[in-house]
């Protein structure tokens, strides 16, 4: 993209390196110079947030895998050992659990904004499709993560969840067996889990990369949905966005201390704190709370295969929506109607999950098939009639003139971009 | 004619999560009453007398038949504790018998516990535990605090993430203890088994504990089954969560720094923006 500025070091080492590796000039046009709109709002910030919590997670994480045993007699016990006699080791333990929902909280915040917005719209398809990519590889992650305590709900939910699979026809029993490497949940599937706990968190990391290089191609989308047209539209990433989403990591860091030093258990489930015992089933058993609007769809569905095939069915629609919704319009402010039906989507979303925290009886099955039946229709039906039927708003003609007013303004962005140093 | 379907649809959907919000109270047991702890909120503290005539109930009462396996005797005069002396946490040790071994000649021995030592437990196994009571597994002490919740249902489950409602596992806890009474009239008894208002199912396993003076306090505190359930709960806190109070007076120090750090943050972000609209 076209920047304001580009990195020239003046440095004979730095010049010397550069020449052989471009890497810092790569970090100059991605994170200081790089154009970014002026008119960003704080729902912009949880990209930035995310990236916090990762680089959280991999960090205690690895400290917590130093002083943590994956095997089925001293697991619960090592965990056990880090809150009690581990410096600190309570810190990082409840730092990486409530790190775990801070990071979900984060991310349906970023996938609801993307939505809101119509971030996946072209030319992001892609940026898009890595976004649902992460997704994924964070709920596998967090599941397994959840199974390392080796408490009564690790054990148990880790047994729902596998035996989904034994739900595939003909292979499902092999292909079950095969992932626990056994004929029930013990110290192998322990062992793997550990394993790929320890690997995904990087794969995480990976496609991080490639989502934000897929971000950098065509720059961000912006709460006008119009695309950057001019120098004035936008702002260097630096400082403008830096000092940004640094308010907002530390904004969000409040709340996560919240959790983290008041209510640590909170989002947790007073079972795990029972070592895992395979006699002995708890009277419900429910998954940790970001997982909870997919488990009430996997259990809307009467059948075992079909509720398995919906629940993966209702992520593998996000994957296709570029393509769904058909409006050439991105931003919801200039949709009356989607706007309206984005948050009957999330309150739908919040009651799924509210009914999957309940045992699948009376009312609750009747509303989260309701409510199961209404999010597919709203990515199926909704949509694409939408773009056909609805009638946007009129669009301002740049981000500058949305900002501004249509009287102009002078451009002052990149101006005042050239000498941010001299400001004030 | 479309902006009355989404509105409708809207309503639907609005009435639906009142719907679906509305709590099914099956309640199987009695709610536990919220007590009021000094362990609570964001300054909560464990009294160390409270916590020392809890462990006093424990060690004369409840250990007769619940292990608390993962506290060692070095854990009583640690910070944030029950605020014993090294030296008065060695006494306790030494009431206890710890196996030790194997020795030189290939024999495991006896000896007097050292402050290293974790709580000897008073069954060598699950299976003698069960036998010795009836077939109920009396659960280790260790984690119990934590390890017993109740549904407080909508609104309250919200509710208690703002003001740090934390303290459902010792509620409940003082609520077993002092929940023992007659069967309601009509209702047959069950041998073995104890009628308890605050149990799930209301039958348990665990005959009354407790009485009424079974255990001395020299301190004036009333010697009360109610007394002894809130030092008793109260010192299981402790065993659940050891560093409860450093985690406490952390928080608030780092909550009170990432503030600070956020105003900062908040007036460089104004200056910086302050000759761009956006």
């Amino acid at each position: 993209m076209s920047g304001h500025s580009t990195f020239q070091p003046q440095n004979p080492v730095l010049k010397w390196f550069e020449s052989r590796l471009p890497i810092l000039g790569l970090a100059h046009s991605s994170f200081i110079a790089y154009p970014t709109p002026r008119n960003l709002n704080y729902w912009w910030t949880f990209g930035g947030i995310l990236a916090f919590m990762l680089v959280v997670q991999i960090l205690t994480g690895v400290v917590l895998a130093m002083h943590y045993t994956p095997h089925v007699s001293m697991a619960f016990d090592s965990v056990e050992l880090i809150m009690r006699d581990v410096n600190y080791g309570w810190l990082l333990r409840y730092m990486h659990a409530n790190g775990a929902s801070m990071f979900f909280i984060a991310v349906y915040i970023h996938i609801f904004r993307g939505m809101y917005y119509g971030s996946y719209k072209e030319p992001r398809e892609v940026l898009w499709i890595l976004g649902v990519i992460i997704f994924l590889l964070m709920m596998a992650t967090a599941f397994m993560g959840y199974v390392l305590p080796w408490g009564q709900m690790s054990l148990w939910g880790a047994t729902v969840i596998t035996n989904l699979f034994s739900a595939i026809p003909i292979v499902g029993e092999a292909v079950t067996t095969w992932l626990w490497g056994g004929f029930s949940v013990d110290n192998p599937t322990l062992n793997r889990f550990f394993s790929l706990h320890y690997l995904l968190p990087f794969m995480i990391a990976g496609v991080v990369g490639l989502h934000i290089w897929a971000l950098h191609v065509p720059g961000n989308n912006n709460p006008t949905g119009v695309p950057v047209k001019s120098n004035s539209d936008t702002v260097p990433f630096s400082p403008y966005y830096t000092v940004k989403d640094g308010f907002a990591v530390v904004c969000f860091a409040i709340f996560f201390a919240w959790f983290l030093f008041y209510i640590p258990n909170y989002l947790g489930h007073a079972d795990n704190y029972i070592h895992a015992n395979p006699l002995k089933t708890p009277a419900h058993i429910v998954p940790e709370w970001y997982f909870l609007p997919f488990y009430a769809i996997l259990r809307a569905i009467p059948s075992k295969l079909g509720g398995v095939l919906a629940m993966f069915g209702a992520i593998a629609v996000l994957f296709i929506l570029p393509w769904l919704d058909r409006s050439p319009v991105r931003s919801a402010t200039y949709r009356p109607l989607y706007r309206q039906f984005f948050w009957v989507l999330v309150a739908v979303a919040i009651g799924l999950g509210y009914i999957g925290s309940k045992p699948p009886e009376g009312m609750y099955v009747v509303v989260g098939r309701i409510l199961t039946a209404y999010y597919f229709i709203h990515f199926l039906v909704i949509l694409p009639l939408l773009s056909a039927f609805e009638k946007p708003r009129p669009l301002p003609a740049s981000i500058t003139e949305s900002v501004l007013g249509s009287g102009g303004g002078t451009a002052v962005p990149s101006g005042a971009a050239a000498a941010p140093e001299r400001q004030g | 004619m479309t902006q009355g379907l989404a509105i409708a649809l809207k309503a639907a959907a609005i009435s639906l999560m009142t719907l679906a919000i509305t709590p099914a109270f099956a309640a199987e047991g009695h709610q536990p009453e919220r007590e009021s702890w000094t362990f609570a909120g964001p300054f909560g503290h464990f009294d160390k007398g409270q916590l020392q005539r809890g462990f006093k109930v424990y060690k004369e009462v409840c250990s007769s038949c619940h292990a608390l396996s993962l506290i060692s005797f070095r854990n009583l005069a640690e910070e944030g504790g029950p605020g014993f002396s090294e030296a008065q946490a060695r006494v306790i040790a030494q009431d206890y018998k710890v196996q030790d071994g194997p020795d030189d000649s290939g024999q495991m021995f006896e000896r007097t516990a050292k402050l290293s030592d974790r709580f000897p437990s008073p069954f060598p196994n699950d299976e003698a535990a069960r036998a010795a009571n009836g077939g109920a597994l009396p659960p280790d002490f260790s984690l119990l605090a934590k390890a017993r919740s109740y549904e407080s249902g909508f609104p309250w489950f919200i509710l208690d993430a703002l003001t740090q409602y934390q303290e459902q596992g010792p509620d409940y806890i003082h609520a077993i203890i002092t929940g023992y009474r007659q069967p309601p009239a009509g209702v047959e008894g069950k041998p073995g088994l104890h009628y308890n208002v605050a149990f799930p199912g209301n039958w348990i396993a665990m005959p009354p504990p407790i009485s009424d003076g079974q255990v001395e306090y020299t301190d004036g505190t009333p010697q009360t089954v109610d007394q002894y359930s809130r030092d008793v709960a109260s010192f299981m806190m402790w065993a659940a969560e050891p560093h409860l109070e450093a985690r406490k007076r952390i928080g608030f120090e780092a909550i009170v720094f990432l503030i600070g750090l956020a105003l900062l943050l908040f007036f460089t972000k104004r200056r910086v923006w302050s000759n761009v609209e956006h």
